[in-house]
Order: structure tokens, then C-alpha cells, then sequence
């Protein structure tokens, strides 16, 4: 592969969407969590779903503000880095990436502010209804960025006229045949991350005899959460899987490993991806599961990549690799479920010391989950930007030259080095403060009731007092 | 029969563009003149009088972007191409501004460094937002729906030039704002500093305005061909009048003037521009109309649009009339 224009761009909206996405996996879940605690505190008005709550909105409004300044930087990579897709495909998705901007932005950012600062100055009812329009948001803000990606990935609703993509059916556009299944899969991926990094954080503090009625109840909520979620997305992965099969066939032969075509086609549990001479090598199969699997039939037929042309098949490696560890992060997943599921039936959940320690290791494994899954979607659908439609070698900015790319890509790989790192490290510190300390909402009158700084709170509560 | 979106499409991205310039216009402006504040207990003060605001405001930057996107494609395909560093910059240096704010609660040993970044930030954004705008009035090479410059093409007098006059015009903006939100010495000082931005704006107006016409036919044809003078003729009256009305109005007692003196400004500024360049929306190649996406595109996003806005701008509304009043320092962050 020649390093030109067009590998240096991929590279670049793989960088700051791989850091991107990071941040709604943890915010939409969590936006979820607050709202479903505040909805307890307010029906239940016990005093640890109180503390719950101003705990974790305090993470939230960091992990937000991080989330926001990083989404900025999306929207204008169509028009610096991806002009001749934009200009191609603007008239489809263009509406609903702004949609995304009026319906959730406007949402987020002002009931965030209530959520935040708005304690003492709103009713009880009013904090949980905010609450829960922040949640709304985050899902309303995943619905618009999904139907665009599933449209790109499975388009259908629209004409080509002079080389670009006109709206025929607007119904068609957003709800196009992957979007259903994209959506959910995602959704429930980032509530399973969000449960796995709320119980470690429960079971860190835990360890230390800290906060123990409210880590306690953290473990408790996160694993009846999770005994139910993680086979759920085991079931929507399985459906998306063959939703995948019926509308992009070469993705889905990426993701086996499959170069020949085979009834009965076996399961490649590994092997060394060979493109170029369309060979897996190594290959450790196990027979007719592969039909069993993505079929649900014994003698199903999977297509392998040789039936299209190979300037029409993806590279293999990484979605193969990418969805194995993403598979393998949901085996360990379920077995943590129904293991801490198991214990807290036979009481013996809080005393089993190396079951806690277990649940720190597999807290930031949801991230690692949801960035693999992403990889195997978007590199599983090359070389296309619209599936089957416009080639990505095609949708780059023609004015652009290597050097131009590499200068930018080089300072957004500097300033995300800056930014994580030290957003990470603050959302670290505020979590090992854990939730007693960090109880009483700092309100300081009118003058916090905005969502501009959550740092700022955070770290006068955190660091100052 | 289908109904015309363009008028109205066009409308609402200069108001979109035209809100942005002016709100997080002063934002910008407060966080460079933070930096000249030698006081640190100012200082403070200075950042208070936008921290409520200033990311509401620069959330108006993705609706600008994005409304362009969806009702002109084209505009936005062919100018962020040619502007590809400017935007970076513009990027890095909001994003930096952005976390600056909020980690400079962290530690007091990096305070200094994060505050410094602020003002930094705010200066080099506002620079690149200036570059944006003198390449887009300079105009862009076209091969048919493509930019066929180079990314360097922005390097140009004029470009710099209108990217040193908008940090005046921001911190003219910002310098209306401190007027408005402080008191006292820092109250003088403000005032004082609007002035020598005022300066720096007027020779930023008179330069341009002589400069644009000069380098283009058309513009020149648009403003000084009869009877086109005379019609025009109240906009650069009205300019030179609330020039003279903004210099006193810094040097009189009241405290909201200069804020909308300033804005005024900017709103002849900006209709200046519309006059020069309408209805162009890709300076000299495409029109309004030609840059615009389909029908039932524009019409999609403009039914949610009509009914979303007006719930935003009364938030912001709200927002803006909850934080009003003085800035003070004991009713500080910590």
C-alpha cells in the first residue's frame, strides 16, 4: 500500500474517530445509568442513589465536555479531508448529521447544566426530568450518527443524478436495512461498557472498605444489568451478523476469513490472513460450524472474497483479527456475568476478594470491545465510502497532497496525546475519591448553572476543598 | 410547483454565521485581552464574564458548518479544501482553548501554563477564523464541483491581513464585553483597550474596503458604478457614524454601548461583505442557487430546523439573562 492522500486521510478519521468514539461508549450508558438513579432516588428517596448520582455526574461532565471538543473536529474532516464523498453524498446524509446537531446538542448541553449545578435550585422532579433528557439526548445523538454510518454501509432511498446521490424517500434513507440492527448492537455495546466500568470502579473502592453501601450497590445494579444485557447483545450481534450476510456478503467472508466458497463452510477459529494469495494460513477449523454459525443452518453456504474481483474485497487482517478479539471480550464478559451472578445468589459476592479484583482487570475491556467492533464494520465495508457505490480512493479531496496530510495527522496525533492522557488521569482522580467525598453538590449559585465547566466543578470539589 | 428554499436557507446560515461571528466573537476577544491582564484576581474576572457562555456559543460553529453542509454541499467542498490549514489550526487551537479552561482548575503549578493556553488558543483561533474569511472574499481556483489550488493558497497579503484585522475586531467585541460585565479599574483599563482595538478596526475597514475593489472588477462595478453609489451610500455613512459614536461611547459612562457599537460594526462589516459578493456563495464561480442541494435536501432539514430554533435561542436567552449583571471576584471558582 503507497502512502498517499488517501491511506494518510483514512489514518487521520480512524485516529480522531477511534478517540472519538471512546467517549459517547462511556457517555450514553452513563447518561442512562444517572437518569435511572436519579429516577430511584426521586421515587425511593434513599440517600445512596443520591450519592450515586452526584458521583457519576461528575465523571459524565468530564467525559462530555472531552466528547464535545473532539465531535467538533468530525464534521469539517467531510469537507477538508473527504470533499469529493461529501460533495457526492451531501444531499442524504448532510440533514441527518445536522439533526444530530439541533436535536441532541440542544438537548445535552442544556439539561446538563441543570443536571449539574441545579440541585438545590429545581425540584427533585425537575433534576430527574433533566436527567433524563440528557439520556435522551446522548440516544437521540446515537440514532442520527448511526442512520448516516448504516446508510453509507447499506445504501438504499436515494437516485444517482450527474454523479451524486439525490433523496427519493426520506424513510428509506434513515432506516435503511442496517441501521436497525447497528443501532441497537451499539447502544447496548456502550451500556455494556459503561456497567463493566461502573462495577470496577464499585469493586475498587470496595476493596479499600470505602463507600461500601454505595460500591456495594454500583456492583449490585451493574451485574443485574449485565446477567441481562450480555446475552441480549450476544443475541442482536448474532442477528446483525446475518443482516450483515444478506447485504454485505464480502464483509462478512473478511470477517470469517473466507477466501473459497464453501457448503458446508467450516468456522476459522484463527489463522494468518494472506490477501494476496487469497489464503489463510495456519487455519484452525472446526467443520460445518462456520454454516452452523452464520447460516443457522448444518450445510449453509458461506461466499468467500474470491467471489468478487480483488479491487472489490476488503483487507482481511484486521476485521478477522478485530472481531475475534471483540467475540472474545464478549465470552469474557458473560463469564464475569454470570459468575458475579452465581456469587451474589449464594451471598458470598463481597467477601470473594479475587472476583472483585477480576472486576477492575475487565473494566476498561467494553472500550477495547467497541473500538474492535468498529474496526470490523468500517474496514469490513472497504473499498467503499457509499457500500457498493463510490470507491473511498475515489472520495478524497483531490487538492490534497502527502505532505499536507501528514503535517495534519502529526498534529492531531500531538494534541490527543495532550488531551486524553490528562482527561483520563483528572476522571481517575475524581472516581478514587469515590462517591462520599464527593456527595454534596457544590452549588454556588446562579453563576454554576451552565454545563461550560464541568472540569472546573469537579476539580473544586475535588481538589481545592 | 415547488417552493424556493434558497432565500430562506440563505437567511438562516447568515444568521447562524452572523451569531457565531459576534458571540463567540467576543469570547475569543475576552480570552486575548486576558492575556494582557496583568492582575491575577482580573484575570479571574475576565474568565468568569464567559465561562457560563462561551461553549454554547461555539457550538453555533458545528450548527454554521453543518447548515452550510447540508444547504450548500458544494460551498462547503469546494472551501474546505482550500482552507484545510486555517481550519486545523482553527480546530486545534478551540479544542486547545476548550480543555485550557477547564484543566487550568487542576493544579495550581499548571495554571499559568493552561491560562497562558487559553489566551493562546483565542488568539491563534480567532488569526485562522481571519484567514478563512480573507481566502473566501479572495476567492478559490475551481475545476468544476473541485478546489484545484493548493493547500497553500491561503498564503496570500490579504488573507493575513483580514487575519490580524478580525483579532481587532474580536478583542473590540471582547473589550465591549468587559465594559459591560466589570467595573472599576479593570472597568478603565477595558475601556481603554477598546479604544486601541477601535483604531486597529478602522484601518482594518478602511483598508479592505479599498483593497476589495481594487482586486476585483465585479466589486468594484457592484459598489461605484451609478446609480449603485448612490444607493449603497448609507452603509459606509453608517460605518463612519458609529465609529465616531463607539470612540465615545468607551470614553462616556455607558456601559452596554460600546458592546453593541461593536456589534453594529460587525453587522455593517458583514453586510458589506454580502453586498460585495452576493449571490455568490463560492467567490467568483458559484451562485447560491448552483451550490445549493436538492429540494427535498433543504426542505428535510428545514422543518426541523424552524421548529428547533427558536426553542434554542430562547434557552440561550434564558441562559445569558440568568448569568446578567456584574462579574465579581469573591463569587469566583474556588
Amino acid at each position: 500500500m503507497a502512502i498517499d492522500p488517501v491511506l494518510l486521510s483514512r489514518i487521520q478519521w480512524a485516529w480522531v474517530i477511534a478517540w472519538h468514539i471512546l467517549l459517547p461508549a462511556f457517555t450514553v450508558g452513563l447518561a442512562s445509568y444517572i437518569a435511572v438513579l436519579e429516577g430511584l432516588y426521586f421515587f425511593t428517596g434513599r440517600e445512596v442513589f443520591f450519592r450515586l448520582s452526584g458521583f457519576w455526574t461528575r465523571i459524565f461532565a468530564v467525559s462530555f465536555g472531552m466528547g464535545v471538543v473532539s465531535g467538533i473536529i468530525m464534521p469539517f474532516q467531510f469537507g477538508t479531508n473527504w470533499s469529493r464523498f461529501t460533495d457526492a453524498a451531501a444531499d442524504i446524509i448532510s440533514p441527518m448529521m445536522a439533526y444530530e446537531g439541533l436535536m441532541a446538542f440542544f438537548l445535552e448541553s442544556s439539561f446538563l447544566g441543570v443536571l449539574l449545578f441545579g440541585r438545590r435550585l429545581v425540584p427533585t422532579w425537575a433534576h430527574f426530568f433533566a436527567a433524563l433528557m440528557v439520556a435522551f439526548g446522548t440516544l437521540l445523538s446515537s440514532f442520527w450518527i448511526l442512520a448516516t454510518n448504516s446508510w453509507m454501509q447499506t445504501p438504499q432511498g436515494y437516485q444517482v443524478v450527474n454523479g451524486r446521490f439525490e433523496p427519493v424517500d426520506w424513510f428509506a434513507i434513515v432506516f435503511s436495512p442496517s441501521f436497525p440492527y447497528r443501532l441497537v448492537h451499539n447502544v447496548t455495546g456502550f451500556y455494556i461498557t459503561t456497567a463493566f466500568v461502573v462495577m470496577g470502579v464499585g469493586a475498587w473502592l470496595l476493596r479499600r472498605g470505602r463507600a461500601i453501601e454505595d460500591s456495594r450497590m454500583m456492583i449490585r445494579m451493574a451485574l443485574n444489568l449485565l446477567i441481562i444485557i450480555v446475552p441480549l447483545q450476544i443475541f442482536f450481534g448474532d442477528q446483525h451478523g446475518l443482516n450483515t450476510r444478506e447485504y454485505q456478503p464480502a464483509k462478512l467472508a473478511a470477517i470469517e476469513g473466507r477466501y473459497d466458497t464453501a457448503a458446508p463452510a467450516p468456522l476459522t477459529l484463527f489463522g494468518i490472513p494472506d490477501d494476496s494469495a487469497a489464503t489463510m494460513r495456519y487455519a484452525v477449523d472446526v467443520p460445518d460450524l462456520g454454516s452452523l454459525v452464520l447460516t443457522h443452518s448444518w450445510t449453509g453456504e458461506v461466499k468467500g472474497l474470491k467471489e468478487w474481483p480483488p479491487d472489490q474485497r476488503p483487507p482481511v487482517a484486521l476485521p478477522f483479527f478485530a472481531f475475534r478479539i471483540m467475540v472474545g471480550i464478549g465470552v469474557i464478559m458473560l463469564l464475569v456475568a454470570v459468575v458475579g451472578q452465581i456469587l451474589q445468589v449464594r451471598g458470598r459476592l463481597w467477601n470473594t476478594v479475587w472476583f472483585l479484583r477480576a472486576c477492575q482487570f475487565v473494566a476498561p475491556l467494553g472500550f477495547v470491545a467497541v473500538v474492535c467492533g468498529w474496526i470490523t464494520t468500517e474496514v469490513g465495508r472497504q473499498p467503499w465510502t457509499v457500500y457498493g457505490l463510490m470507491r473511498t480512493a475515489d472520495s478524497v479531496s483531490p487538492s490534497l497532497t502527502v505532505a499536507d496530510v501528514s503535517m495534519s495527522l502529526a498534529l492531531y496525533v500531538i494534541v490527543y496525546l495532550i488531551m486524553y492522557p490528562t482527561g483520563v488521569v483528572f476522571m481517575a482522580s475524581l472516581a478514587r475519591r469515590g462517591p462520599a467525598e464527593v456527595q454534596d453538590p457544590h452549588v454556588t449559585g446562579i453563576e454554576s448553572g451552565r454545563p461550560s465547566r464541568p472540569f472546573e466543578d469537579a476539580a473544586r470539589a475535588g481538589f481545592d476543598s | 410547483m415547488v417552493l424556493d428554499l434558497v432565500p430562506l436557507w440563505t437567511a438562516l446560515l447568515a444568521l447562524a454565521v452572523f451569531y457565531y461571528v459576534v458571540f463567540d466573537g467576543f469570547d475569543l476577544g475576552v480570552g486575548m485581552l486576558h492575556g494582557m491582564v496583568a492582575d491575577e484576581r482580573d484575570r479571574n474576572i475576565v474568565m468568569n464574564s464567559i465561562a457560563p457562555i462561551w461553549d454554547g456559543n461555539e457550538t453555533w460553529l458545528v450548527f454554521g458548518g453543518l447548515g452550510l453542509l447540508a444547504a450548500f454541499p458544494l460551498a462547503f467542498t469546494i472551501i474546505f479544501p482550500a482552507v484545510y490549514f486555517p481550519t486545523l489550526i482553527m480546530l486545534l487551537a478551540l479544542v486547545f482553548r476548550g480543555v485550557a479552561f477547564e484543566f487550568r482548575f487542576r493544579h495550581p503549578a499548571v495554571r499559568r501554563f493552561w491560562e497562558r493556553g487559553f489566551s493562546t488558543g483565542s488568539a491563534i483561533a480567532t488569526f485562522a477564523q481571519g484567514l478563512v474569511i480573507g481566502t473566501f472574499i479572495h476567492g478559490f481556483k475551481v475545476d468544476g464541483r473541485n478546489f484545484a489550488g493548493t493547500s497553500l493558497d491561503w498564503v496570500t497579503p490579504f488573507a493575513l491581513f483580514t487575519g490580524v484585522a478580525l483579532m481587532f475586531g474580536y478583542a473590540l467585541l471582547g473589550a465591549g464585553w468587559l465594559v459591560l460585565k466589570t467595573e472599576g479599574p479593570l472597568q478603565d483599563w477595558a475601556r481603554r483597550a477598546g479604544r486601541v482595538c477601535l483604531v486597529g478596526v478602522v484601518i482594518a475597514i478602511v483598508v479592505v474596503s479599498i483593497w476589495t475593489p481594487l482586486e476585483s472588477a465585479e466589486i468594484w462595478r457592484r459598489w461605484f458604478s451609478w446609480p449603485n453609489i448612490a444607493l449603497l451610500s448609507p452603509v459606509p455613512i453608517l460605518t463612519a457614524a458609529t465609529i465616531i459614536a463607539e470612540w465615545f461611547a468607551f470614553r462616556s459612562r455607558y456601559e452596554l454601548t460600546p458592546f453593541l457599537g461593536a456589534i453594529a460594526l460587525f453587522l455593517l462589516s458583514f453586510i458589506g461583505i454580502a453586498i460585495s459578493l452576493w449571490p455568490m456563495i463560492v467567490p467568483f464561480h458559484y451562485t447560491l442557487w448552483q451550490a445549493a442541494s436538492s429540494n427535498s435536501t433543504q426542505a428535510f432539514l428545514l422543518i426541523g430546523t424552524l421548529f428547533l430554533l427558536p426553542i434554542i435561542l430562547m434557552y440561550t436567552a434564558w441562559s445569558y439573562w440568568v448569568f446578567r449583571g456584574k462579574v465579581r471576584g469573591d463569587i469566583g471558582y474556588h
